[in-house]
């Protein structure tokens, strides 16, 4: 990234401390909070940092890079006088990013005179349209039962070894504006993908490239990369930089802009790594206190507002440590976006894909965006009947478990063999299936047919005498 | 009005140190930086002041200005707060947008209350009356249906010497002179308060009237009585914000207060934009022309989250002196919680459990200890009832907030992850919630439903108890193991899960139930279970009882029924009476 728009200001020589990534500097005057600097080690190499504390005299700084090659006396720290920022044009699309925003795919720098502030600032929330339209994922258990919407921020919680790469790369792929059941398809509007990978390996960002690459749509995204070899403490950054980037695309040239970020947990830990050796009080597994409002001033940059008709909708990837849900990074980061889609183990062994465990599931949004003028009228109670019936399946697998399918009532076998061929056919599909929403609500009808209709009470009778299909003949 | 009184020396986040003058007042509002930013002093030491910043500091330097204004962090009250939204120091988010754009900037200082907007006021007293603090002296009509009433500041007393005739006035225009001691006081319609000095009251009344909030499983199975305190702790995705804004939509109080503490901004755009189009079931107009929302998301500043919560249990007790029943939502007190640990690791407190300040338990009392049903300075009667939000890690009760919360709260909802993942919401666990209030509520239904609603309510949740034992008993062995006796009561239990605690916020029949279509309900189903269980009794197998039409009526009923269609109960008991004394008449002999 180019000398941002900053005048030379101050040099100090010397430090008087270094710690880890943590650098204070002594004998400067007049540094702002949260400024940028430029530090240079005895051999002429610059990097940069920023200013975490500033005292009389003293300032402590955050190297990007870290400390490595640093001396007390050689290293050299000039202070840029302003916030870090980064330039934003849409001829970044199509680009490739380290993770502070330098080009790294051998091209230029890209051309322009607007830069904007990697902190961002927050929407004033009378500013915001409330999401409404519905994303098309083409993916059963998403558009069925936990509906994507546009402006909205839904994570995948995953675990090592599954495959939330394929399914946010299958996301991306088929994304399109939701519609009507049954309306004929419309013509695509602007979109960006704007993709931020922080720690994960080599090869998962290849294989997003490659991904991006075979839809046609590489010429749309942007990519910004800090990997797992990459100096840790540029991953703060390296989010704030991909919605900095977004949020120009979304509210100034009106783009429908995904952001794909992964993996928020090595986000975290270089965010614990910092805390720790700043010496600040711990509060959960050694995450600062101020974890929460950290992820939240990324997260929340999510959404629409009135000035302009694109969005930025966002799809954190995080992998829970040890497959735990109630880790802080999952835990704040569910009480953040709106809903989770999260990955089961179980289904993966199974052999389903998406292994999406439908039961802890959730999108927030879902109910203001599907129904009647927007999916099909039966659509909510169609899902709620759904959740309901496959959560009693989980309870009759746990009674069969102990006295044997054998021994269980008629309707309890009804239920079993519902669980079954839910997942088989309604969580399953292939990685190049594109689902319509019709063809998603049709499945989930022909499953709850396999029911009798008086355990379908979530759904009305009237939608029971159009849509059942079963041999149950009651009324 | 505002002199510099030191020099910034030190900054990390919204926390700056500054040296300076030996006059600064604890907890005083200063100006921070060139910019002028609002702050609020925390902590005193020699010259040396610790100031916490409600706006970002990045880009603030040392050898800055700090000024001082002589208040404390106050908020204005009067005439126009209903309908405005605010951010956690009362800056109108409307009027920041209008001048800043869709992006919330630093150094934005605009009135609370409109001083242009001109209000129609009546008096109330005459030149020669007596009035003590908290005297009505007059009043103007806020919206269509709401008296707002012009108070005398609680700290003042004396005789009226000049009041205004009834005309239309600003808040800042005179409406009448009272003379204080020697002195003569020009009043306005405007008075300011600071935030963390509870509004005095006469004496606090007893609460045994409940707070009807249309929720089933609130108002028949766990009441809130008005002026009390209840907490709702959750994991994320139970449902607790869907909670908090159905009560916020029904609950029959004059005036709501709404607090978006640290939450998201798309959950204050919802309020925002559906709340001016729903109509309040009692007054038929709009629920936004009752509603204040202060409106501090994760995203803005900590330190004003800290405040979001002052701010708005003030505007609260204000209405509440002019004798109005307000209910407030705060969502949530856990982010309120970890702002002040943010602020306390800054200052490098010491810290108590899971480095929240030792403070913390005493910040939870202050705050839950300003509700309450009231006798009010000028004799009115009001209540303000506080619903908090809890947001544990990982949906653990045992964290400090929570349990905290618990001491000074005397109603808890507890919300459950394995209801909400099934979807049954209100996810809230039968087993797990309390409220205190049940015996002194009992008296109201009585007199005002004319129903012993506390016995027909104490025997469903023994029936919820008992299925909750017999549940355990079916895991190990399956249902058919059990007598059909049992199995009545699991049958039952179901109408009572599926037909009453459940309920659909989204549904127009079902999002609100009155009181009268609550325990008729209720009536019902219990109904149901005694004659079903005279029948198994006389050796009818369960599944008779399965397989009744009427079952399904009944667990439809809260969405077929409307509120007005009480009658239509009464057909639904005809149809047990007819399908169950068919099957009796055939086991009888």
């Amino acid at each position: 990234m180019s000398e941002v728009t900053v005048q030379g200001g101050q040099e100090v020589v010397g430090v008087g401390r270094i710690e880890g990534p943590i650098l204070v500097v002594e004998g400067a005057v007049n540094v702002s909070y949260d400024e940028v600097v430029e530090i240079q080690d005895s051999r002429g190499q610059i990097r940069r940092g920023r200013v975490l504390e500033v005292g009389e005299g003293f300032a402590v700084i955050q190297a990007f890079a870290g400390s490595t090659g640093l001396s007390i006396d050689g290293t050299r720290v000039r202070f840029l006088g302003n916030t870090l920022h980064i330039p934003v044009t849409e001829e970044m699309l199509g680009r490739i990013f380290d993770g502070l925003g330098n080009p790294i795919d051998g091209g230029p720098e890209p051309l322009t005179d607007h830069y904007a502030d990697v902190n961002g600032q927050p929407i004033n929330p009378t500013a915001r349209i409330y999401p409404r339209d519905y994303i098309q994922t083409g993916i059963s258990t998403i558009d069925g039962v936990n509906t994507l919407l546009r402006g909205q921020k839904l994570p995948l919680f995953s675990g090592a070894g599954m495959p939330h790469d394929q399914l946010a790369a299958q996301i991306v792929r088929q994304a399109t504006l939701g519609k009507v059941a049954g309306a004929p398809q419309t013509e695509g509007e602007e979109f960006a993908i704007v993709f931020a990978a922080m720690g994960v390996k080599n090869d998962v960002a290849d294989y997003f490239r490659r991904s991006f690459t075979e839809s046609g749509a590489l010429t749309r995204v942007a990519m910004f990369l800090n990997l797992a070899d990459d100096p840790p403490v540029e991953r703060i950054v390296t989010p704030r930089a991909a919605l900095t980037l977004a949020e120009y695309l979304a509210y100034e040239r009106e783009m429908h802009v995904l952001v794909v970020l992964t993996d928020m947990t090595n986000y975290g830990e270089a965010l614990r790594q910092i805390s720790n050796v700043r010496g600040e009080v711990p509060s959960r597994k050694g995450y600062p206190g101020y974890l929460y409002s950290d992820l939240a001033s990324m997260y929340e940059r999510t959404g629409r507002i009135r000035t302009s008709k694109g969005s930025i909708t966002q799809i954190p990837i995080l992998t829970m440590p040890n497959d735990d849900i109630t880790h802080p990074m999952p835990d704040l980061t569910g009480y953040i976006t709106e809903g989770q889609i999260v990955l089961g183990r179980e289904l993966n062994f199974a052999g389903i894909y998406p292994p999406v465990a439908v039961l802890p599931s959730l999108s927030r949004l879902m109910k203001d965006g599907i129904g009647k003028n927007r999916t099909r009228d039966d659509h909510p109670r169609w899902g709620a009947q759904l959740y309901a019936a496959y959560a009693k399946t989980q309870d009759v697998r746990a009674l069969a478990s102990v006295i044997g399918e054998e021994e269980l009532s008629e309707v309890d076998q009804k239920y079993l063999k519902f669980g079954r061929a839910f997942e088989r056919e309604f969580v399953n599909q292939s990685f190049t299936e594109n689902r319509t929403i019709e063809r998603t609500l049709e499945i989930g009808w022909k499953l709850l047919s396999m029911l009798p209709k008086k355990e379908l009470t979530r759904v009305t009778l009237d939608e029971i005498a159009q849509y059942y299909k079963g041999d149950d003949a009651s009324n | 009005m505002s002199d510099q009184v030191g020099t910034i020396t030190w900054i990390s986040g919204p926390v700056v140190r500054a040296r300076g003058s030996r006059n600064v007042g604890m907890l005083e509002l200063v100006e921070v930086g060139t910019e002028r930013l609002v702050g609020e002093v925390i902590g005193l030491k020699g010259d040396q002041m610790t100031v916490q910043v409600y706006e970002e500091t990045a880009g603030m330097q040392t050898g800055a200005p700090v000024y001082g204004t002589g208040l404390p962090l106050s908020v204005e009250l009067g005439p126009g707060l209903i309908q405005s939204i605010y951010d956690g120091v009362q800056r109108p988010l409307p009027l920041i947008e209008a001048a800043m754009g869709s992006f919330i900037n630093r150094g934005a200082r605009f009135d609370p209350i409109s001083r242009e907007k001109k209000w129609k006021f009546s008096p109330r007293v005459k030149v020669g009356d007596e009035v003590k603090g908290g005297a009505i002296l007059g009043a103007v009509m806020e919206t269509d249906t709401l008296e707002h009433r012009i108070m005398l500041n609680p700290d003042d007393s004396g005789t009226v010497t000049w009041v205004a005739a009834a005309g239309e006035y600003t808040v800042t225009d005179a409406i009448a002179k009272v003379k204080v001691g020697k002195e003569e006081k020009s009043v306005s319609m405007l008075q300011r308060w600071p935030v963390r000095r509870a509004r005095p009251f006469t004496n606090r009344r007893g609460a045994n009237i409940p707070l009807i909030t249309g929720q089933r499983i609130l108002d028949t199975f766990f009441p809130v009585a008005k002026g009390g305190a209840a907490g709702i702790p959750g994991p994320f995705g139970s449902g607790k914000t869907v909670t908090q804004h159905s009560i916020a939509k029904w609950a029959d109080a004059e005036v709501i207060v709404y607090i978006g503490c640290g939450e998201r901004g798309n959950e204050m755009t919802e309020v925002l934009q559906e709340f001016p189009h729903l109509v309040d079931p009692r007054t038929g107009r709009p629920l936004m022309e009752r509603t204040v929302l202060i409106a501090n998301t994760s995203n803005m500043p900590v330190a004003a989250r800290e405040a979001s919560i002052y701010t708005g249990i003030t505007i609260a007790e204000y209405y509440r002196d002019m004798g109005y029943h307000v209910a407030l939502m705060a969502d949530s007190t856990s982010r309120w919680a970890e702002a002040l640990r943010e602020v306390s690791g800054r200052l490098e407190e010491m810290p108590a459990e899971e480095g929240y300040p030792a403070y913390l338990a005493g910040r939870l009392a202050e705050f839950y200890e300003r509700a309450g049903y009231v006798d009010n300075l000028n004799g009115t009667q009001g209540s303000v009832s506080i619903v908090g939000a809890v947001s544990p890690p990982g949906g653990d009760f045992s964290e400090p907030v929570t349990q905290h919360t618990k001491r000074f709260i005397r109603c808890f909802w507890a919300l459950d992850k394995s209801l909400a993942s099934a979807r049954h919401f209100p996810a809230i666990n039968w087993l797990d919630s309390y409220s205190e209030y049940i015996d002194d509520v009992a008296a109201w239904w009585r007199e005002k439903v004319g129903k012993d609603w506390l016995t027909m309510r104490n025997r469903a949740m023994e029936l919820l108890s008992e299925e909750s034992r017999l549940s355990q008993i079916v895991k190990l062995v399956g249902p058919d193991a059990l007598p059909y006796t049992e199995r009545m009561v699991l049958e039952t239990t179901r109408l009572i899960r599926e037909g009453i605690l459940q309920q659909n916020a989204t549904e127009a029949v079902d999002a609100y139930s009155s009181v009268e279509k609550q325990i008729r309900l209720l009536e019902l189903v219990l109904y149901f279970h005694e004659r079903g269980m005279a029948i198994i009794k006389r050796g009818a197998p369960i599944n008779l009882i399965h397989d009744l039409p009427v079952v399904d009526t009944i667990i439809r009923a809260k969405s077929t029924v409307t509120n007005e269609e009480m009658h239509k109960f009464d057909d639904i008991q005809k149809q047990i009476d007819e399908q169950m004394g068919q099957l009796d008449a055939e086991y009888r002999s």
